[in-house]
């Protein structure tokens, strides 16, 4: 039997829905980028869509959880703005289909190679709006840029993947789209060319990209045409070697959506940039592929053979360094385990706001 | 301002608590005599006074573990200190609590370039973090005013921000990880030198709580390599509203720089009496910095020039020295200064869509004309965060009422053009009784159970953020 879809229309009549919820709920944006969906009737969001605010001079946007990414980059793209932390695309990674929305964006605090230098969804995220567990409505935050006014439901809500409510609006500060963008890339085996990477990362001259991966080492430079060259030029002379200069942004949508690593299990490894290289050693003989993002800080690994998807093998490169979120596959948790204090201020939080534990019920463990 | 009565059977425990206190931490790091502890009566806030039953100075996570648990205990309340620059009364005290400081904690734990991050114990100060690491060409981006003074536990629990937070962000995007110790006493650690949570982003939950979730004795934070070189502009206008429409303009255009800071007429007189910076006398004034190398400065000026010519302006004046940056930022850094030598004055924290500026600096005039008290304001315009100063004069009785309710209408105000309180000084007690103006009672509700996680007895600084009879049952369970 199919089971009854929810597609609320408005914040109260979502809010009714989840008063009236007796089991399980499973919540859907678009579902293009979760890491798992949880048990029970699926609530989707896409009814709750739209603009109701955009200041271009003031950097701002406020939008339902619903509306379509894709609908907000366009409106933002006539303005010459953007949101700045460069959420990816999974749906290949993933092997999904449909729409991604603002709120799934939140939901899993999506970024890409930018946030080394301008960070993730959680941080340009300002307000936000949502229902928990018992259908209450609550908003924390606004539309304004500095806001320090109580606790920061905000950033607590970024990436909480729906288990802590159903978001239902969000605010976004924005980016002006810089008038230049510049990729240099050279091809050094992976130790060197991490080295490069972090050394760019560590020079005055505002790299917005630093990656390794099949194309070898590649740095982003972005800003005002004169100002671009100049780190250019200086970015070649502090690290030798060389690079070739490249337009266009094919290369880092590549690096933010995983493209390539489309086999067997799929990784998301966050850790310490000075461990990176070791993580990927501890797969030595079992068939991978990764690409490395933020100077190594996040690499992306699909692992090939193993019947715990290489859990065992990179969850032990990474304790201590970083932790690993697996993507895609089975064969272990998702989330990777907490410690044990962190774990109970979670799982309390969660009975706080979700006391009938059905929101998302299950899925970071 | 009201404050719940202390709790007569703390104060009847007194002598026990301080001779238990002293069995955990070393003799001199407990304090008890009224002489001394009447220095913790107030922060930055000093209108109001309260000595604490005591003050607790550990040196290590283990000894505020050990003070916390026992506090817990005994049902007693602790209110944490950093370096007690708070103006929004963070650290204010009740007679029946145990001021926790954590000044002494102050070392460098471990620098890592290659990973970008500086790992030290949260009673450093702001600027001696950024001193532990520039002689290496890197810097920490958070800049409040206090910065000289105020400690990183104090940045954290009020998520400081500063003049440069428009291009680096406040303190809750430079930091990486926490070591908290609960009320209960026990230690978590959260984050690390990674860039995101594996989990629910307690970190960010954690920054800004204003000392009432946890105790934050060690921190990652991110570090940054130090621009070449940094110059600013000064322009003057004939109104607020060109000032305002210029800022606008200079940010619609994708230009990034580091601080856009605005001054008004009353602002700039006092400041010019005060500093003699050369000021312009003018209606509205814009210091505007950018960074980078020499030639990437002078394109970008370039461009806000062509930008600022637009808008008439009265005076337009580029750095061409040291010598001239250092006066052009003269003025502005000895604002409060200049104000304090005028009068008695209350510092406003609110934040405004940056759109709505002229309107609200219109309605301000008009409220403080109505009321007899003059209001300078200097504030961050780049981000909408205004810092108004109301004057007044802290001998003439009523006064300082009258200046309580003009600030409270000013930041009524700024909520209702789709703003907020306070946009990096922190709730406090200061504005704690307003939070319904921004809040209905099921979003404060949802921040209370937040706390309800962290310190289910409710005794780490319960009586700040939140209105006291929002909390009472809470605190009196």
């Amino acid at each position: 039997m199919t089971p009854l879809v929810l597609q609320p229309q408005s914040e109260a009549e979502l809010g009714e829905m989840i008063r009236a919820a007796e089991g399980p709920v499973s919540l859907r944006g678009g579902g293009t980028r979760g890491v798992a969906y949880g048990p029970g009737t699926v609530l989707e969001t896409a009814g709750l869509s739209g603009i109701s605010l955009y200041e271009p001079g003031a950097l701002t946007l406020v939008a339902g959880a619903g509306t379509p990414l894709a609908e907000v980059e366009a409106v933002l793209s006539a303005q010459n703005q953007r949101l700045a932390f460069e959420a990816p695309d999974l749906r290949r990674a993933l092997q999904r289909h449909g729409v991604s929305t603002l709120g799934g964006v939140v939901a899993t605090n999506a970024s890409g190679p930018r946030r080394v230098q301008a960070g993730a969804a959680r941080d340009h995220l300002i307000g936000v709006r949502f229902v928990d567990g018992m259908g209450t409505v609550v908003k924390s935050g606004g539309r304004v840029m500095k806001n320090v006014t109580g606790l920061d439901l905000v950033k607590l809500m970024a990436g909480s993947h729906g288990t802590l409510g159903v978001i239902t609006q969000v605010a976004f500060k924005l980016q002006a789209v810089p008038e230049c963008a510049v990729t240099l890339q050279t091809q050094v085996p992976l130790s060197a060319g991490l080295a490069l990477l972090r050394r760019a990362l560590g020079s005055p001259f505002e790299v917005s990209g630093a990656a390794y991966g099949p194309f070898g080492a590649a740095l982003r430079v972005e800003g005002m045409e004169a100002s671009v060259r100049y780190r250019v030029a200086s970015l070649k002379a502090l690290l030798g070697g060389d690079w070739v200069e490249t337009a266009g942004d094919a290369l880092w949508v590549g690096v933010r959506d995983a493209q390539g690593l489309n086999d067997g299990a799929l990784w998301r490894v966050s850790c310490k940039p000075t461990a990176a290289e070791g993580v990927v050693a501890a797969l030595a003989g079992v068939a991978h592929q990764a690409i490395f993002d933020w100077g190594g800080g996040l690499i992306w690994i699909a692992v090939q053979g193993l019947g715990d998807a290489g859990a065992a093998l990179i969850r032990g490169a990474v304790a201590g360094v970083g932790h690993a979120t697996l993507m895609r596959g089975t064969g272990a948790a998702a989330f990777a385990p907490e410690a044990a204090g962190v774990a109970a201020l979670s799982r309390a939080l969660r009975a706080q706001f979700d006391p009938k534990g059905i929101l998302n019920a299950g899925i970071m463990g | 301002m009201d404050m719940p009565l202390p709790d007569q059977r703390i104060l009847n425990a007194r002598d026990g608590l301080i001779a238990r206190l002293r069995g955990v931490l070393p003799a001199d790091a407990v304090i008890a005599d009224p002489a001394e502890t009447r220095a913790y009566e107030c922060d930055a806030l000093a209108a109001y006074r309260c000595a604490p039953l005591a003050v607790v100075l550990p040196r290590t996570t283990a000894e505020v573990s050990a003070v916390l648990r026992l506090c817990s205990q005994m049902g007693v309340k602790v209110v944490p200190r950093g370096a007690g620059t708070s103006l929004a009364g963070g650290s204010f005290p009740t007679a029946d609590c145990v001021v926790l400081g954590v000044a002494r904690m102050n070392a460098v734990i471990e620098t890592d370039y290659d990973n970008r991050f500086i790992r030290v114990q949260t009673g450093r100060t702001n600027l001696a973090v950024t001193g532990a690491v520039e002689a290496d060409g890197w810097f920490y981006a958070p800049d409040p005013s206090s910065q000289l003074a105020c400690a990183i536990a104090g940045n954290i629990a009020m998520n400081s921000g500063g003049a440069h937070c428009l291009k680096y962000g406040v303190t809750t995007n430079n930091l990486l990880g926490v070591t908290i110790v609960l009320m209960s006493g026990e230690v978590v650690e959260i984050g690390g030198p990674w860039s995101d949570a594996p989990g629910l982003d307690l970190l960010g939950v954690i920054c800004g709580s204003e000392g009432q979730l946890g105790i934050v004795t060690e921190a990652y934070l991110r570090i940054l390599p130090k621009p070449e070189g940094a110059r600013p502009v000064l322009m003057g206008f004939a109104a607020n509203e060109v000032a305002g429409a210029c800022v606008a303009d200079i940010i619609r255009a994708g230009l990034l720089p580091v601080a856009i800071e605005f001054m008004d007429r009353p602002c700039i007189r006092a400041c010019e009496d005060f500093a003699k910076a050369g000021y312009p006398d003018c209606e509205a004034l814009l210091i505007v910095e950018v960074e980078g190398s020499p030639a990437e400065i002078d394109a970008q000026l370039a461009r806000i020039k062509d930008i600022a010519l637009r808008h008439n302006p009265v005076a337009y004046r580029e750095s061409g020295s040291e010598e001239e940056s250092r006066k052009i930022w003269l003025g502005r850094k000895s604002a409060f200064g200049a104000m304090g030598n005028i009068a008695d004055y209350m510092c406003l924290d609110g934040t405004i869509p940056v759109s709505e500026l002229p309107y609200v600096l219109r309605r301000i005039a008009e409220m403080s004309a109505a009321v007899g008290l003059s209001v300078a304001n200097v504030f961050h315009a780049g981000d909408g965060n205004m810092h108004p100063l109301i004057l007044y004069n802290a001998n003439k009785p009523g006064d300082l009422e009258l200046c309580e309710a003009l600030g409270a209408d000013i930041l009524k105000l700024c909520v209702e053009v789709g703003g907020c309180l306070t946009g990096e000084h922190g709730v406090g007690v200061e504005k704690r009784d307003l939070m319904p103006v921004q809040f209905n009672p099921a979003d404060l509700e949802a921040q209370l159970r937040v706390k309800d996680v962290f310190d289910p007895d409710w005794l780490l600084n319960p009586a700040k953020v939140f209105p006291l009879d929002v909390t009472a049952s809470r605190r009196a369970s």
